[in-house]
């Protein structure tokens, strides 16, 4: 039995279970839900900076920014447990920007969804995909 | 007033008729035995500045043979698009005459016959002939190389990069980036940066520790032809994916190109006229990198080993594809006028081994760096009676070769060979060399492990390395060719996603389906985890051609593709 450990070390070979089942994104929409308290979400107006391909699936570098905010939340939509963080910005803010490092188990979106001051949410989402495979030319 | 927008495209058709005179007469010219380095040089001077590219050399100092793709495919929006244009279809696209020269040159059609014909391609030391040439028309021609440079041969492997690293000083580069530089390790990189008489560039090079911006430059300045000329770096964004990370724990990359913008945004900000990316990210990374950051003039691509005769142009950036292996070198001659690029006249100089005389110093340069291994690198291990190639898609005879190696000196029943997009042909008759097997070989972490796997494991490893190759968005796309498979057949769809892009997979040696849940064999190399364990893959390959002799293939039909 492979381990994911074991199958890093078979190097071009390597892989990881990139299918996510329908159940977590249901769990990360019913999470933002919660957020929200069921409020329509626009898209946009939220910046996120992720690596196209994470380099380590175990620590990757999200950076979200959403100007004027009150808070942003980020999910990340294919683990088991979707809530990542939420940050908050006072109001003498200067800059409505955090930075972390967050696990993924695997191929997947992640969400960040902003509180406006006037109580309205915006989000965006970028796939990150989560890989060992392939061959530099 | 023509507008800068109409200005290129004119330029285009005129790039387009220039082809036409310059590239038509050859097959002519080659029958009657005249082909000359005179023809092969022959440029008509433009604008006031002139910019020479050469990338992917992969160490290859000495003429060589290399086969172009047989298949190159493109996926999404650049399907049919070059470079994913082969053949019969690149001649046509490209207006090129059968059996001429540059059909010769750029595409793999009749490629045993026409090497007869026309001979080996590259040796740095017609590279080097090729430069002087063109800075003695234009003295302060920026040379530029885009990486790839330092690995791929047994001296380059012997010496750390030093016999490569030597011969590019002397060839007098300007400025480099990066990829496989890397897997000699961050210390080995860093004792050679030190001496570089040029900057080692690379915007998306950051600190793994604090994701900042590494002591790298992003850009660096020439003033050219009364022109201030930003280059930007772009180093190979998926280092630590496709190779061994931990070589290089400190550094992280990535496409990062909101920060290209930035980039851009400051050297216009400091009163650029040109702004030109030297990168290593691909073709297709670039050309999406193109309409996504204004502001670039000229990419100057690597990575992906395509050969272009005519620059592509996307918006108002010229992208330049300059081949690899020292088998191609641009010229791109631009006019640079009033803070912008106004028109350009480009050529993609095939280096004809037989036409181009070696430059005389740089001949007595790398036969000197040559030296102290010279019996080893020239034993004959065997012979070949097969056309030995590797680039393409899917399986090429080398790696036919090397995994028939892997299965029989490691008794597996499964092997698999890494789909990197480098290594010189060899024709049928031809000795194989020691540094033959190199050429398709060469790496610091090429131990050639023996493991077992299961059906459903296998079916993964395929369908990752697809997706790596085949995912319509280029941004995915690490720009190597699909992992090579010994013992195992398969089907391949390639317009479907990640997970449903494999069936059919077959153990060759039963014929059986391969059990999903069954554990079988299965030996290969270049493994990027650290610690990996077994004998160098040369010595595999090595000692499986001592004991065949003379190497003969069937052809190989394991892989059936649709979806194209």
């Amino acid at each position: 039995m492979f381990t994911r450990r074991d199958t890093m070390a078979l190097g071009l070979g390597a892989a990881t279970i990139t299918l996510l089942p329908i159940s977590v994104h249901a769990a990360a929409d019913d999470a933002i839900a919660a957020y929200t308290g069921g409020a329509s979400v626009t898209e946009g107006g939220v910046m996120i900076t992720a690596p196209e391909i994470a380099e380590n699936g175990n620590t990757v570098p999200i950076s979200v920014e959403a100007p004027g905010a009150e808070e942003i939340a980020i999910y990340a939509d294919g683990n088991p447990t979707p809530g990542v963080a939420v940050f908050k910005f006072g109001p003498a803010a200067g800059s409505h920007r955090a930075s972390t490092r967050i696990r993924l188990g695997g191929t997947q979106d992640v969400v960040a969804v902003a509180k406006m001051p006037d109580g309205s949410f915006q989000q965006a989402a970028v796939e990150v995909k989560v890989t060992i495979g392939g061959c530099g030319g | 007033m023509i507008s800068r927008r109409e200005f290129l495209q004119a330029s285009v058709a005129a790039s387009a008729l220039y082809g036409i005179s310059g590239y038509g007469n050859w097959g002519k010219l080659a029958a009657q035995q005249t082909l000359t380095q005179d023809d092969l040089l022959k440029f008509d001077t433009f604008g006031n500045l002139s910019i020479i590219h050469i990338t992917d050399i992969h160490a290859h100092l000495k003429p060589i043979w290399f086969r172009e793709p047989e298949l190159n495919v493109g996926v999404g929006d650049v399907k049919g698009k070059p470079p994913h244009v082969v053949g019969k279809d690149f001649i046509e696209m490209f207006n090129l005459k059968p059996g001429s020269p540059e059909a010769y040159a750029l595409t793999y059609e009749d490629f045993v016959a026409l090497g007869k014909t026309y001979g080996q391609m590259g040796g740095m030391d017609r590279v080097a002939t090729v430069v002087k040439a063109i800075k003695a028309d234009r003295p302060d021609a920026i040379l530029l190389d885009g990486g790839d440079t330092w690995h791929g041969s047994m001296t380059s492997y012997l010496t750390k990069g030093q016999d490569v690293v030597n011969v590019m000083n002397k060839l007098g580069v300007e400025a480099m980036t990066s990829h496989w530089e890397w897997t000699f390790g961050t210390d080995r990189v860093m004792e050679i940066v030190d001496g570089l008489p040029f900057p080692f560039l690379g915007q998306n090079i950051f600190d793994s520790e604090w994701d900042e911006p590494a002591e790298f430059p992003d850009y660096t300045w020439f003033e050219r032809g009364g022109a201030k000329v930003a280059v930007i770096g772009q180093a190979f964004p998926y280092m630590p994916i496709a190779n061994p990370g931990w070589m290089f724990p400190e550094y992280s990359f990535g496409i990062r190109d909101r920060r290209m913008q930035e980039m851009v945004d400051e050297v216009r900000a400091q009163g650029a006229d040109l702004v030109v990316v030297l990168s290593h990210n691909g073709f297709d990374v670039d050309r999406q990198m193109a309409s996504r950051v204004s502001g670039i003039d000229v990419i100057l691509t690597g990575h992906t080993h395509d050969a272009l005769p005519e620059p592509v142009i996307v918006g108002e950036t010229l992208l330049i594809a300059s081949g690899s292996h020292g088998k191609f070198v641009t010229r791109l001659d631009l006019d640079v006028r009033d803070g912008r690029m106004m028109g350009f006249r480009s050529k993609l100089i095939p280096i004809f081994s037989d036409v181009i005389t070696p430059d005389a110093e740089m001949a007595t340069l790398i036969d000197a760096e040559r030296a102290p291994f010279k019996d080893q690198l020239e034993e004959v291990i065997g012979h070949t009676d097969s056309l030995l190639y590797r680039r393409g898609n899917f399986n090429g005879t080398w790696d036919d070769l090397i995994c028939d190696a892997i299965m029989s000196e490691r008794d597996t029943e499964i092997a698999m060979s890494p789909g990197v997009r480098w290594g010189a042909s060899l024709m049928p008759g031809d000795a194989i060399t020691r540094e033959d097997i190199h050429s398709v070989t060469s790496m610091t972490y090429g131990q050639c492990y023996r493991t077992e796997m299961t059906g459903e494991f296998l079916k993964v490893v395929l369908e990752d390395v697809g997706d790596n190759l085949f995912n319509p968005d280029p941004y995915f796309q690490q720009g190597g060719d699909m992992v090579r498979m010994g013992g195992l057949g398969y089907k391949i769809d390639i317009s479907k996603p990640i997970g449903e892009r494999i069936s059919n997979m077959t153990l060759l040696s039963t014929g059986d389906a391969i059990d999903p849940a069954r554990s079988y064999t299965v030996g290969g190399w270049a493994s990027v985890n650290e610690g990996t364990e077994g004998p160098q893959i040369w010595d595999v390959v090595e000692n499986h051609i001592r004991k065949i002799g003379r190497v003969a293939l069937s052809p190989n039909n394991s892989v059936e593709v649709t979806g194209l």
